[in-house]
């Protein structure tokens, strides 16, 4: 039996191989960037738009870039490299050390009602155009988000944001029935105004909402115990306890 | 995309080329057609899929939840180890059956 070369094996990948990263069961973290808490991310299993719990939302936000000479891979780079800098105040992402690439994790702090959330989102896919990050277990939200960009039919280039993405447990859904699905959209719209105004521009984001599916999962209620939100509180009125340890630690050491 | 209607209860749709956004309307446009009558298994052949993006997935989360609210089953199969890989990671796999032929797709529909 002829075994393949490596150039007919590379041949016979499908064109998107390189894009897609890697499956593992769990996220993994070598190294966790300065400022950021790998707290709700090592060890946790990727949640996608099937597993959460609450109703499943598909969002697109848009915005037009008019007047800006930039193509839709531009657009994608100056993002992928601005990615924490173009985030509001409350919703801070740490980027890999590496690169944006398929397999990276992006560390989060963020502010929810005034709570802080520490999590994380896995990067599923990158292209020229476009990449995808995928939520981790206690995540306020199951799914992923799309960032791309692409040319409309009279040529100008437009960035899109697309989440498709339910509520992770019963609490988070309560949470963006009241409040939080606002501060989620103008969290987004942020990103893209920033965007935009990287390039120059200074255009409305457009926003249209679908219930894919109004169903609750309540086979997925127990995703309350991965909660991030919860976690984070605990890990945040915990600071005291471990700046006492580290101080003894460092005693100890003398 | 192709359909094919198998027997009564199972309808097949050849995917082929690429499934990204663009692809939504030819996908639903299939998906109404193979579920026309008492259809309650949808089988979807990848033999011919050449390309996937993030987007194309969230077609087939789109698809997944229709056929769910019609209380019929999606079954898949013609899946590269490559794109096995893909529905593993966005853990589509755990609602979506997968097999290694057709025959085995049909057979294990008709047994639901």
């Amino acid at each position: 039996m002829t075994e393949q070369t490596p150039e007919e094996h590379e041949q016979k990948q499908p064109r998107d191989a390189a894009y897609w990263a890697e499956w593992v069961e769990r996220l993994e973290v070598s190294e966790v960037p300065e400022g950021a808490a790998n707290v709700n991310v090592k060890g946790r299993r990727a949640v996608g738009a099937l597993q959460g719990f609450g109703k499943l939302w598909q969002k697109t936000y848009r915005v037009r870039l008019e007047g800006a000479n930039v193509t839709p891979a531009e657009v994608v780079q100056a993002w992928k490299e601005h990615f924490p800098e173009l985030q509001p105040p409350n919703s801070r992402f740490y980027p890999p050390l590496t690169d944006v690439a398929p397999g990276e994790v992006l560390f989060i702090s963020a502010t929810m009602g005034g709570m802080p959330v520490y999590t994380g989102v896995r990067v599923i896919y990158a292209d020229d155009e476009s990449f995808t990050v995928m939520t981790p277990e206690g995540h306020p939200e199951s799914g992923w988000n799309t960032f791309s960009a692409y040319e409309d039919e009279d040529g100008t280039t437009v960035a899109q944001i697309q989440s498709l993405a339910r509520a992770n447990d019963p609490i988070y859904e309560i949470g963006f029935r009241i409040v939080g699905s606002t501060t989620q959209e103008r969290i987004w719209t942020h990103v893209l105004k920033s965007l935009a105004a990287h390039f120059g521009v200074n255009e409305p984001v457009t926003l249209e909402k679908v219930c894919v599916d109004p169903k609750l999962q309540w086979s997925y209620v127990r995703n309350v115990w991965q909660n991030a939100g919860a976690r984070s509180m605990l890990y945040t009125m915990a600071a005291p306890i471990r700046w006492v340890r580290g101080l003894r630690s460092r005693r100890t050491s003398r | 995309m192709d359909v094919r209607k198998v027997n009564e209860k199972v309808s097949v749709i050849d995917v082929k080329g690429e499934l990204t956004a663009f692809a939504e309307g030819v996908l639903m446009d299939a998906y109404n057609q193979a579920s026309d009558g008492r259809v309650w298994a949808i089988v979807l052949n990848f033999e011919g899929l050449e390309y996937m993006n993030s987007s194309g997935i969230g077609l087939l989360v789109t698809l997944l939840i229709r056929i769910n609210s019609e209380k019929q089953r999606l079954l898949t199969y013609g899946l590269s180890e490559h794109y096995r890989n893909i529905l593993q990671i966005t853990r589509l796999d755990d609602a979506i059956s997968i097999f290694d032929s057709e025959v085995e797709a049909i057979r294990a529909a008709d047994a639901m």
